[in-house]
C-alpha cells in the first residue's frame, strides 16, 4: 500500500466512525427528549393529583340535642344543623347574616354525615356531646392545602391555630361515585364501569379472537379468500376507534335496543376494537411454534386438531396471552367509542350490573377535565394517576405472564 | 440379484429379492406446485431390513419419504398421483385414515423434535391418542418397554419426568425414537436422523437402528454414504426426482451399475 493510498484509507475510516458517533448521539438525544417529555407528564400529573388523594375535616364538639334528634328514631333528625352550630360556635365573633353564609360555604354539604352514621349505629349518645370530624368543602380544602386563588379565610386560618384541622387519606375518593361536589366526587363508579366494560370485552373478544387465529392459521387453505380475510383484519386494527362506536351505536342501541350507557354495549364495542388486535398477535404467537413440534404430533398419528390443541396452542399461549393483554391495557384507556354509546352522562351510582348506566375511567377524566371547580382539576389528575396505575399493572402482569411461561427450544 | 429397470411398471425395481415386501409404489409423481419433484416413481421396499435412500440435495428422496405415511398431505399445494401400498392395501384409498395409517408408519425427524413435556410424556403420547393403554399401570409398562427399545431407559430411568428438552441432541433423537416406536408402528421412517448430532451419538444411533431392524421396515433417509453402507442392507439412489438405481448396498457401493450412481458414490458431484 502507497503513502497516499493508506492516507485515503485513513481518511474513509474517520469517516465511517464519525457517522457511526453521530448516529449513536441521535439516538441517545432521541431517547432523552422522550424521557423529560415523560418525566414533565408524569411529574406535572403527580403534583397536580396526589394532593387530591387527601382531605380536610374540622375537629368539633357536638351536643346531641336530645330535643333535635329523637332517639328512638335518630335517622329522621336534623344533624345537619347540629354541625352547623357546632361549627358557628367556633366564632362566636361572627354574627351578620352574609359572613355566617360565607362560613356555612366552608362545610362540605355532607359535613353531617359521619356524624349520622355514628349516632344511628349508636343511639345512646343522644343527649350526649362527642367529638365529631366534620367534612369541609372543596374551597376550605384547596385553602388548606395551599391550593385556593388570592384571598385569606381567616376562619380557616383560626380553626388551624386552635389546631381543629385534620388532613386525612381521602378513601372517600376510592369509595364514591362522581358528584356535583367535588369533595365527595369519587372513581369507584367509574372503576367499577371499566371493570364490568372490559370484562365483557375479554369474555368475547378473548375466544373469538383466539378461535379465529387458529383457524386461519393452523386449519383454514391458503386461498384468495383468507388472504382477503388477513387483509382485512389488518386494516380493522387501523380503523378509529370513533368509528367502532358509531357502528356500535346503529347496531346494539338501534336495532338490538341495548339500553345505553349500559357496560354491556361498551364491552360489546371494546371487543370488536380488540378483536383484530387479539387475532393478529396470536396468529403471530401461533406462527412462532416450531413447525417440528406440529410434524412430531402429526407423526405419531395425532389428528391435526389434536395436534394443535395438545401442542401449538399451549406454546403459543404465552404471546396470545400478551397480546390479550396489551389489547384490554387499549381497551381500558379507550373514550371515544364509549361516548358514541352515551357512556358519557353524569352516573352517580356505582353500577352493580352489566345494564346499569356507568361511566368508565377515560370518560370520567374527560368529565371532571370539563368542569369549572378548581378542585376538580385535582381530581381529573388523580383519576389519570389511577388509570396509569391500572393500566402499568396489566403491563406487569403482561411481562409476568411472558417471562413464566416461555419456553424456548 | 434381478435385472433392475427403474421407473418401469412391467418390472418393479425391487431392492432385494429373497424377503417379504412390505411396502411398494406404483407410478409415483409428486408436484410442489409447479415443481415436479418425484418423477414417474416405482419401487419395492423389503420387511424386516434397513433400506437407505441417497442422493444428492433436492433430488426427491425426502419428499418420497413423506409420501409413505402421508405427511405430505400437510402441505399445502402438494400433489401426488399414483400410488403407494403398504401390505398391498394402497394408503391413498378413501376408506384409509390417515391418523390410522401414521400409527403404522412412525417418523423420524430430521432435528429431533420432543415435545417440551417430560420424557414420559413424550413417549406416553402417542399410547394416550391411540388409547392403547387400558389404564396406568400399562402406559408406564409401555413407556418404559418403548425407552428399553430405544436404548434410552437406563439413561433416563432416574428421570423420567424431567423435561424431554433438556437431554442432549442424540438423547433427545433416541427419545423421538422411543415415541415413534411407543405405537407399535410395522415401518418406520427416519428422515436424516443423525444429521444434527456428533459421531459418537450418530454411532449410537446406529447401533440402535441395527437392532430395530429385527422387527421393524426401516427406511433412513441419508446424506452420508458411509452412514448407508454402515447400516442398510439395501440401497435406492435418487438423482433429479427419479430413482435412478436400487440394490444391494454392498453391491451397489462395489459395483454401481449407472454412471450417475458411480459418480456420486466416488464423489464427483452431490
Amino acid at each position: 500500500m502507497t503513502d497516499a493510498q493508506l492516507k485515503d484509507s485513513k481518511a474513509f475510516l474517520a469517516k465511517r466512525y464519525a457517522a457511526e458517533r453521530r448516529f449513536k448521539f441521535y439516538g441517545a438525544a432521541a431517547l432523552a427528549l422522550t424521557t423529560a417529555f415523560l418525566l414533565f407528564l408524569l411529574v406535572d400529573i403527580g403534583r397536580k393529583g396526589l394532593p387530591a388523594f387527601f382531605e380536610h375535616h374540622a375537629t368539633l364538639q357536638v351536643l346531641i340535642d336530645p330535643t333535635k334528634i329523637d332517639a328512638s328514631n335518630p335517622a329522621a333528625g336534623d344533624f345537619a344543623t347540629l354541625v352547623k352550630d357546632a361549627f358557628f360556635a367556633q366564632f362566636p365573633e361572627i354574627t351578620s347574616r352574609s359572613e355566617r353564609k360565607q362560613l356555612r360555604s366552608l362545610l362540605s354539604q355532607s359535613a353531617s354525615d359521619d356524624l349520622r352514621a355514628a349516632v344511628i349505629s349508636d343511639p345512646t349518645l343522644v343527649g350526649k356531646t362527642i367529638t365529631s370530624q366534620v367534612l369541609l368543602s372543596d374551597e376550605a380544602d384547596l385553602y388548606l392545602k395551599g391550593q385556593a386563588q388570592d384571598e385569606t379565610i381567616p376562619a380557616l386560618d383560626s380553626l388551624r391555630e386552635k389546631n381543629l384541622i385534620e388532613k386525612r387519606i381521602a378513601w372517600r375518593f376510592f369509595e364514591n361515585g362522581d358528584s356535583r361536589e367535588p369533595e365527595l366526587a369519587g372513581i369507584r363508579g367509574a372503576l367499577f364501569g371499566s371493570l364490568l366494560t372490559v370484562s365483557i370485552a375479554l369474555a368475547l373478544g378473548l375466544p373469538l379472537g383466539v378461535a379465529a387465529a387458529v383457524y386461519l392459521e393452523q386449519f383454514a387453505s391458503k386461498n384468495r379468500w383468507t388472504d382477503l380475510i388477513e387483509i382485512n383484519i389488518n386494516n380493522l386494527a387501523a380503523v378509529p376507534s370513533i368509528i367502532f362506536g358509531l357502528l356500535g351505536l346503529a347496531i346494539f342501541l338501534n336495532v338490538f335496543g341495548l339500553p345505553r350507557s349500559a357496560p354491556l354495549v361498551g364491552g360489546l364495542v371494546l371487543a370488536l376494537l380488540v378483536l383484530p388486535t387479539i387475532i393478529i398477535a396470536s396468529r403471530a404467537a401461533l406462527r412462532a411454534v416450531p413447525p417440528s413440534i406440529k410434524e412430531a404430533a402429526l407423526g405419531v398419528g395425532a389428528s391435526q386438531q389434536q395436534a394443535v390443541f395438545h401442542h401449538v396452542l399451549p406454546l403459543a399461549l404465552p404471546g396470545i396471552l400478551t397480546g390479550a393483554i396489551l389489547g384490554l391495557a387499549r381497551a381500558f384507556g379507550e373514550t371515544a367509542p364509549l361516548l358514541m354509546i352515551g357512556m358519557v352522562a353524569f352516573i352517580a351510582d356505582v353500577p352493580h350490573s352489566f345494564t346499569d348506566a356507568a361511566a368508565v375511567m377515560p370518560v370520567q377524566v374527560y368529565l371532571w377535565s370539563d368542569l369549572p371547580e378548581l378542585a376538580f382539576q385535582s381530581k381529573t389528575a388523580a383519576a389519570i394517576i389511577v388509570l396509569i396505575v391500572v393500566l402499568f399493572a396489566l403491563n406487569a402482569i403482561a411481562i409476568y405472564l411472558r417471562r413464566k411461561f416461555e419456553r424456548r427450544w | 440379484m434381478d435385472q433392475i429397470i427403474p421407473n418401469s411398471t412391467q418390472q418393479i425395481p425391487r431392492i432385494m429379492v429373497g424377503r417379504d415386501v412390505r411396502i411398494s409404489a406404483r407410478n409415483v409423481d409428486i408436484y410442489y406446485g409447479e415443481k415436479h419433484a418425484i418423477k414417474s416413481l416405482s419401487v419395492e421396499i423389503p420387511d424386516r431390513a434397513v433400506s437407505a435412500f441417497i442422493g444428492p440435495s433436492g433430488c426427491g428422496k425426502s419428499t418420497f419419504l413423506r409420501a409413505i405415511n402421508r405427511m405430505n398431505d400437510t402441505i399445502q399445494g402438494c400433489r401426488m398421483t399414483g400410488d403407494v401400498m403398504l401390505d398391498n392395501k394402497s394408503i391413498y384409498d378413501k376408506d384409509v385414515d390417515v391418523v390410522q395409517l401414521r400409527s403404522h408408519v412412525g417418523m423420524v425427524f430430521q432435528k429431533p423434535n420432543p415435545f417440551p413435556k417430560s420424557i414420559f410424556e413424550n413417549v406416553a403420547y402417542g399410547p394416550r391418542i391411540h388409547g392403547l393403554a387400558k389404564n396406568k399401570t400399562d402406559l408406564e409398562e409401555m413407556v418404559v418397554a418403548s425407552l428399553k427399545k430405544a436404548g434410552l431407559f437406563e439413561e433416563v430411568k432416574d428421570r423420567l419426568h424431567a423435561s424431554g428438552t433438556g437431554l442432549s441432541g442424540g438423547q433427545q433423537q433416541r427419545l423421538c425414537i422411543a415415541r415413534a416406536i411407543a405405537v407399535n408402528p410395522e415401518v418406520i421412517l427416519m428422515d436424516e436422523p443423525c444429521s444434527a448430532l456428533d459421531p459418537i451419538a450418530t454411532a449410537r444411533i446406529e447401533e440402535l437402528i441395527d437392532e430395530l431392524r429385527q422387527n421393524y421396515c426401516i427406511i433412513i433417509v441419508t446424506h452420508s454414504m458411509q452412514q448407508a453402507a454402515r447400516v442398510s442392507q439395501l440401497t435406492a439412489f435418487f438423482h433429479l426426482g427419479t430413482l435412478v438405481e436400487t440394490g444391494d448396498t454392498d453391491e451397489m457401493f462395489t459395483s454401481p451399475k449407472d454412471k450417475r450412481t458411480q459418480d456420486y458414490i466416488t464423489g464427483r458431484f452431490g
